[in-house]
């Protein structure tokens, strides 16, 4: 079997006396979803931010291709080939959507130490950032003001950034969260397109979706892994049940 | 009218102004109306330094006097080793000419900024104005406690540095010499927030971890965006230790700090010309209100607070909205 993008292993990362991640090992294959689902506080986001490299794991290592990123910054695991969506939108607002898509192109093109070149004006650019806001469905929201945008756009914008950076593999953590129905099913189609070219580790909360999307599923409960396996597997599973599916009203 | 037109027709006019303003000043037997009009130009050029970091970058630095002074010093310690004709260090001559003293503020005052900014960076927010601030009163003391060079009592220099064919003894000549810096500076530095830099710059301010997210390390973006203002700073205090032959402590106290702090927030910060417009407001209500009144600082407290409430975006945006530039 071909090395795995991302590997983790034996992650560990403690919050005083609460455990928020506990001995978390997973992998995900090239071009494979990986969901990652669990009840609230499961610690989903804090494991995801350790994967990005915003927050230090305390124990266990990350390897990305084969190679280990635990050393490295945010930026350097980005240049690597990661990329993240959050789950509350973290754009830059006074730019328009367009502006927020070409500035990743641009960060992506090497250093930006270009004291009088116009940035604004370059066309090669703007226009490899329209195709990337093409590509999630906001061609034609390009000027508009972060400011402006509606939820769900935001989500869609937050796509095109990730993917303006070029990355192998994407940190997706809860896309639809927020969306309407039929926003949700765009969403879904969008990163059914996207399989195959990147692979993903997927945070949500929408069972419909992450069953409609994922290879492989990992439930993450009191940051403990206690369940892999195919979306079938997972549905059986009793612990899983105990633990997730069976506190019916918990399920979101 | 397009809004571009109507752009180069107002900085056209701006600039027929200021070319003007020594002749009306002499028509109206105003001579001290060119000086008003220097020191404008002088601060300007501080406070849109300051404004590049602190409004453009985010970056609250409460101690950009440092660099003014700096700037100021570098003027009047090399007069004064021209002057006596002792070698600075015991090698460097002392220099009274301008083309060499301003390059050499921008360079040194850089290298400060350089030093003050690898520090204060490694933290933010609050701690980074506290940071900033501490430097800044560092160097006062030291400047304070610099016998050699005046001291307390501050640096005179007898003659402003000079330039080849120009006269500087004559007000209008530096007004000139000032004017034209400020001409450079500014169009250096319009060019310098639409580059690429400033657009990084720029969203640097607006959240520092989604240009982490793809892909830029912050530091040294905002380390050279530091070293830049500080260096704009510095050329300021070098045409104001010419224009007043002076160069004092005072020039690095905190409050004047606040004081180009104050002018960024009057004329509108993040905007090119704003903090120019800052001075000119600044100086100008310090003029009259002084002139009225010896509490000048409370009239001057009062038209702040209206303009931090009310104009949204300080005079800029006020004249922008009476002349309806924006719809």
């Amino acid at each position: 079997m071909s090395t795995p993008i991302l590997k983790v292993e034996n992650l560990q990362k403690r919050f005083g006396g609460l455990t928020a991640t506990d001995d978390v090992s997973l992998t995900v294959t090239a071009g494979e979803i990986h969901a990652l689902i669990g009840p609230n506080g499961a610690g989903k986001t804090t494991l995801i931010s350790q994967l990005f490299g915003e927050l230090a794991h305390d124990a266990g290592s990350i390897a990305l291709n084969g190679q280990k990123i635990d050393a490295l910054s945010t930026p350097d695991r980005v240049a690597r080939g990661l990329a993240r969506t959050f789950q509350i939108t973290c754009l830059l607002p006074d730019y328009t959507a367009l502006q927020n898509v070409s500035i990743a192109c641009q960060v992506h093109r090497g250093h930006s130490f270009h004291f009088m070149t116009d940035a604004h004006g370059n066309s090669e650019l703007k226009e490899e950032a329209q195709s990337y806001l093409e590509r999630v469905g906001l061609s034609d929201r390009g000027g508009a003001l972060v400011a402006n945008l509606a939820h769900g756009e935001r989500k869609q914008l937050e796509l095109a950034i990730a993917l303006a950076t070029r990355p192998r593999l994407l940190l997706l953590d809860e896309p639809m969260a927020g969306l309407g129905h039929v926003e949700t099913q765009q969403m879904v189609a969008l990163l059914r397109s996207l399989k195959g070219q990147f692979s993903m580790l997927l945070v949500e909360h929408d069972m419909d979706a992450v069953f409609a999307l994922a290879d492989r599923i990992s439930v993450l409960v009191y940051g403990r892994i206690i369940a892999t396996g195919s979306a079938e597997e997972i549905r059986r599973n009793a612990d899983v049940k105990t633990a997730y599916l069976g506190e019916g009203d918990e399920l979101c | 009218m397009t809004q571009s037109s109507s752009k180069f027709l107002i900085s056209v006019c701006v600039m027929v102004a200021l070319v003007a303003l020594p002749f009306f000043a002499d028509m109206l037997g105003q001579p001290a109306l060119t000086s008003l009009a220097t020191r404008v130009l002088i601060y300007g050029i501080a406070a849109a330094s300051l404004n590049f970091v602190l409004g453009f970058g985010g970056m609250v630095s409460f101690g950009h006097a440092a660099f003014f002074g700096v700037g100021g010093y570098v003027v009047g310690i090399l007069y004064q080793h021209y002057a006596s004709g002792e070698p600075l260090f015991g090698f460097l001559p002392g220099t009274n000419q301008l083309l060499v003293t301003l390059p050499a503020a921008v360079l040194i005052s850089g290298a400060v900024a350089a030093v003050i900014g690898a520090l204060s960076l490694r933290t933010s927010g609050v701690q980074f104005i506290m940071i900033t601030l501490a430097f800044a009163q560092m160097l006062f003391f030291f400047f304070v406690s610099l016998k050699a060079y005046g001291g307390d009592d501050g640096l005179i220099i007898r003659r402003a540095n000079e330039v080849p064919g120009l006269n500087m003894r004559d007000k209008q000549t530096i007004y000139y010499v000032c004017l034209v810096a400020a001409i450079v500076f500014f169009a250096l530095l319009s060019k310098l927030v639409n580059s690429r830099f400033g657009y990084v710059i720029a969203g640097l301010r607006q959240s520092e971890q989604r240009m982490a997210a793809i892909g830029l390390s912050a530091y040294r973006y905002k380390l050279v965006a530091f070293v830049i203002s500080g260096m704009g700073a510095g050329l300021a205090g070098a045409l104001m230790a010419n224009f007043m032959r002076f160069a004092s402590p005072d020039m690095l106290h905190w409050t004047k700090s606040g004081e180009l702090m104050v002018m960024v927030i009057l004329g509108g910060v993040g905007t090119v010309f704003g903090p120019l417009i800052g001075a000119g407001t600044f100086i100008v209500l310090e003029s009259l209100l002084a002139s009225w009144t010896e509490n000048w600082q409370l009239g001057l407290g009062l038209i702040l607070l209206f303009v931090v409430l009310y104009t949204q975006g300080g005079v800029q945006a006020l004249l922008e909205r009476v002349f309806g530039r924006r719809s």
